[in-house]
């Protein structure tokens, strides 16, 4: 297997996305956790441009880091007391979790990697957001139109229960 | 060349990882993130499948985005809620929400 | 008649109202209504009565038996059902008045016995329940509705027994006359369900051909009712209670234990004796042997008892088994044949509730003046206590049979009832009618003669005549002693229904008064004196005779020693410890079992969301492996 430098590209996103996903989990500080988080999405959106989903990739880095992310670091700002780590786990409960996400690692992976696929190609080329927003737009099969409206009103929902919710009584 | 397996098992490994903060964080906000974590590992797979399978459609792309946009919402809910009970008990850690009041 | 019904609804409403409304009354007024309403009950009592007497007599020549009420309230078949109603018969129109007068005696006495106790309307509406089951018990029409009215007079003694309920002695007497009755009455009850199985109906007058067929089942069953009499009337050995049930404020032992209620075996049997006489005319002469063996007994022990309420109570055991006797000696339904002591049972019963309760309330009114029970404590009250002396010189001689007095009237008819039977039963019931005469005597003696009463150094205790309230009774009853006798009883009751002529049997009488005449005279030597020389060289000569009979021959002790020692240790101890142990144990580790269990689970219900998906994700990947696996 010839070493090209999608595949080098490759593998530094894939190390990079492991390392921070499992720091964000093992970190004590919980802002640091949120960063890390960010990073695991950033390296998300680098594997999204890979595929040549750009749009996808733009859209990762909008929403996911650009707004969920600032959610979540305006909402550790609020609600972090004085000494608010993460206490120490127990050696059993981490052991419990550890074990459990491992078995469940390793069985998944084998179903994986034992699993023969059909024949896949890849097929270069950029997915034009013309295309996208034909699809997005329309009633026809394989368009989803109702999906989008759908979303719209699931997110106008959130607004009003987020409000609803967070607001002093 | 990139096999479809090598972004299966990025995505594999980050789902667990998820998984792995789910059971052992203590901070509601924490295991939040790790909920983040598994989303978008699901996410990376639907983009993935897409791509190697079933090149000239559009279902796992479009699944991915619907799911970005759900997860933003689900967190803002979420959020919501946090910060409701951090206003009642001016904490977020698990071990203190066991009086079903909230 | 109709209106019969109100003799046992009056008293009942009277109850409610009084017992329901604890003390909203003021003594006064509690009194007043239980007594208003009692007069109102014994005038109905009288009415009925006379109304009854006065009928013409049937073609037979008997008073017709009237039912004016009669209600089914469990019919179980055709014929076997449970009724609720009144039954007028010469024996229960008897009883009626017999019960009124004395209750209303009672009540009228109470009000100065009972001045100023605590509990003062409690008291009287326990009364007022206890006269409406009498009543009902005698107007029962069949014997379900006598069983029901039965445990209720025994409800009601038991509550009046244990009147004062801070006293320990009346608790432990309370329980001991509840407990020993329903012991009876468990016989009583089987009796009443054999009875029921084999004549098919709980009335008292089965077919002639259902009898017939009946057998030898149904002298059992009248066997086991007359259980249930013996220990309703005190009859030995089941007669423990009623010593011990004198705790009792005293009005209500002359009521209840003396005039009515104790009574109650005795009209049981007459009024099976229809069925006694045609059917287990047997089981009839062991109800007269009990009867004979208890009187001698009670009137021996009677003989060396110092608490005068105890005197009085063996003396009614005694009585009572005379009454029996009577009853049992009977060999026919003809009351110049064989079926005299039926009619000298009842006439015994009428005159012998005057007198005894005129007794009883005498002892009341001693009591309530020198307030103690011994007669070490008495003495010479015959200067202080006119009244009292006076009516209860007259009930003495009733009892012991002197005429013109009542008692001597209806004790001959007993006596010459036993003759006839054998001439062993008369001469005993006459040596027992002697030792009668005796310890009355021996009683009144020590009461009213014997040293001058002490009087003690703070002059305000001395002893003095009782008020209005009590001296009315004392005077009114012993009226009625002194002119019973000559009612003509044997017209009215019967063992047959007819019209009988009571004449006397002049040898009998003859030698009861002689008899009586000597024990008074006896008595009179020996304790009418300041000092009892005679007496106590008797008492010391056959000292162990004179222990055990003040011991009541111990039976009480071998009661003891059988519950205590065999029952409770051999029976109940085991049983106890299998119940504690076996029982109980397994309950007990079925509970520690399911304890630890939950305590060992309880793990798995945290509420923490984070460990319920570990055991998710442990059970999913569990499937994922079988699903790989297979």
């Amino acid at each position: 297997m010839e070493i090209t430098l999608d595949l080098i590209v490759f593998l530094v996103l894939a190390a990079f996305i492991v390392v921070s996903s499992v720091m964000a989990v093992t970190t004590k500080r919980i802002l640091r956790s949120a960063t890390y988080l960010l990073f695991v999405l950033f390296g998300t959106a680098g594997i999204y441009f890979q595929l040549n989903y750009s749009f996808l990739g733009a859209v990762q880095l909008l929403i996911y880091a650009g707004g969920i992310t600032v959610l979540y670091v305006f909402s550790i700002l609020l609600t972090s007391s004085q000494g608010d780590h993460a206490e120490k786990l127990t050696n059993s409960k981490m052991f419990a979790g550890l074990s459990a996400s491992a078995a469940g690692l390793v069985i998944c992976l084998f179903v994986t990697l034992k699993n023969k696929f059909v024949p896949s190609h890849f097929e270069h080329g950029e997915l034009e957001v013309r295309t996208i927003g034909h699809a997005l737009m329309g009633t026809e099969k394989y368009q989803y139109l109702l999906p989008f409206e759908v979303i719209s009103l699931l997110l106008l929902a959130c607004i009003v229960g987020g409000i609803l919710i967070a607001r002093k009584r | 060349m990139i096999h479809m397996e090598y972004y299966l098992i990025v995505s594999t490994i980050m789902m667990f990882v998820g998984i792995y903060g789910f059971f052992t964080r203590r901070n509601l906000l924490a295991i939040l993130i790790s909920v983040e974590l598994i989303l978008n590992s699901v996410d990376i797979n639907f983009a993935v499948f897409n791509r190697f399978l079933f090149p000239g459609q559009l279902e796992g792309f479009f699944f991915t985005m619907f799911a970005i946009g759900i997860s933003a919402a689900e967190t803002a809910v979420a959020i919501a809620i946090i910060i409701n009970i951090y206003r009642n008990i001016r904490n977020i850690q698990v071990k203190n929400m066991n009086e079903l009041k909230y | 008649m109709e209106y019969t019904i109100l003799l046992l609804i009056l008293p009942f409403l009277s109850f409610l109202l009084l017992g329901l409304t604890g003390t909203e009354f003021k003594p006064k007024t509690a009194g007043l209504i239980g007594t208003a309403v009692l007069g109102i009950v014994t005038l109905l009592a009288y009415i009925t009565a006379v109304l009854y007497f006065s009928r013409e007599r049937g073609a037979d020549g008997t008073f017709q038996t009237l039912i004016p009420f009669n209600a089914t309230w469990l019919p179980f078949t055709e014929t076997l059902k449970i009724e609720m109603g009144i039954l007028l018969d010469p024996i229960s129109v008897m009883m009626l008045v017999v019960i009124s007068t004395v209750s209303l005696m009672v009540h009228i006495y109470s009000f100065g016995y009972m001045n100023g106790e605590k509990g003062f309307q409690r008291y009287y509406a326990f009364l007022s329940l206890f006269t409406m089951s009498m009543l009902g018990l005698v107007v029962a029409t069949n014997i379900f509705q006598m069983y029901v009215f039965w445990e209720l007079v025994g409800v009601s003694s038991y509550l009046l027994i244990g009147f004062y309920y801070t006293k320990p002695a009346a608790i432990a007497a309370s329980k001991k006359a509840f407990i020993v009755t329903r012991f009876a009455d468990l016989g009583f009850l089987i009796g009443i369900l054999i009875y029921g199985y084999v004549t098919g109906t709980f009335s008292f007058g089965p077919q002639q051909q259902v009898l017939a067929a009946a057998g030898s089942l149904l002298s059992l069953a009248l066997g086991l009712m007359f259980v249930g009499g013996a220990g309703k009337s005190a009859m030995f050995p089941l007669h423990i209670w009623l010593p011990d049930a004198m705790e009792g404020p005293t009005p209500v032992s002359a009521l209840i234990h003396a005039a009515t209620m104790v009574v109650a075996g005795v009209y049981l049997v007459a009024r099976m004796f229809p069925l006694f006489i045609g059917y287990a005319p047997e089981t009839l002469h062991v109800v007269a042997y009990v009867g004979a063996f208890t009187a001698l007994y009670a009137a021996i022990v009677a003989c060396v008892q110092t608490d005068i309420k105890r005197v009085l109570a063996f003396s009614t055991i005694s009585q009572i088994g005379f009454m029996m006797v009577a009853l049992g000696v009977c060999t026919s339904n003809d009351p110049h044949a064989g079926g005299l002591g039926y009619m000298a049972s009842m006439f015994h019963l009428f005159t012998h509730a005057m007198f005894k309760a005129l007794l009883f309330l005498g002892a009341g009114a001693i009591i309530h003046a020198v307030h103690s029970n011994e007669m070490m404590n008495m003495g010479g009250l015959r200067k202080f206590m006119p009244v009292t002396h006076i009516t209860f010189l007259i009930a003495c001689l009733s009892i012991a049979g002197i005429p013109p007095f009542s008692g001597f009237f209806s004790k001959d008819e007993i006596l010459t009832a036993c003759f006839r039977y054998s001439p062993f039963m008369g001469v005993l019931m006459t040596f027992i009618a002697g030792l009668t005469a005796f310890y009355m005597f021996r009683l009144y003696y020590n009461i009213f003669w014997g040293k001058p009463y002490e009087v003690s150094e703070d002059s305000s205790h001395m002893p003095h005549e009782a008020p209005k309230s009590m001296t009315f009774p004392l005077i009114f009853l012993a009226a009625l002693t002194c002119v019973a006798g000559f009612i003509p009883f044997g017209r009215f009751i019967s063992s047959n229904g007819e019209s009988y002529t009571i004449h006397l049997s002049i040898p009998v009488a003859l030698t009861s008064i002689c008899v009586a005449v000597v024990a008074i005279l006896i008595a009179t030597f020996m304790y009418k004196g300041a000092t009892q020389p005679v007496a106590d060289k008797l008492a010391a000569r056959f000292n162990g005779l004179h222990r055990a009979a003040y011991k009541r021959f111990y039976i009480d002790e071998v009661y003891q020693f059988i519950t205590h020692k065999i029952i409770f240790r051999c029976i109940s101890t085991p049983i106890a410890w299998f119940d504690r142990h076996v029982i109980d144990g397994f309950m007990n580790s079925l509970a520690w079992v399911t304890n630890m269990t939950s305590m060992s689970i309880r793990g798995l219900q945290s509420g923490n969301v984070q460990q319920y998906t570990i055991v998710f994700l442990g059970g999913t990947l569990l499937l994922v492996l079988i699903l790989l696996l297979v």
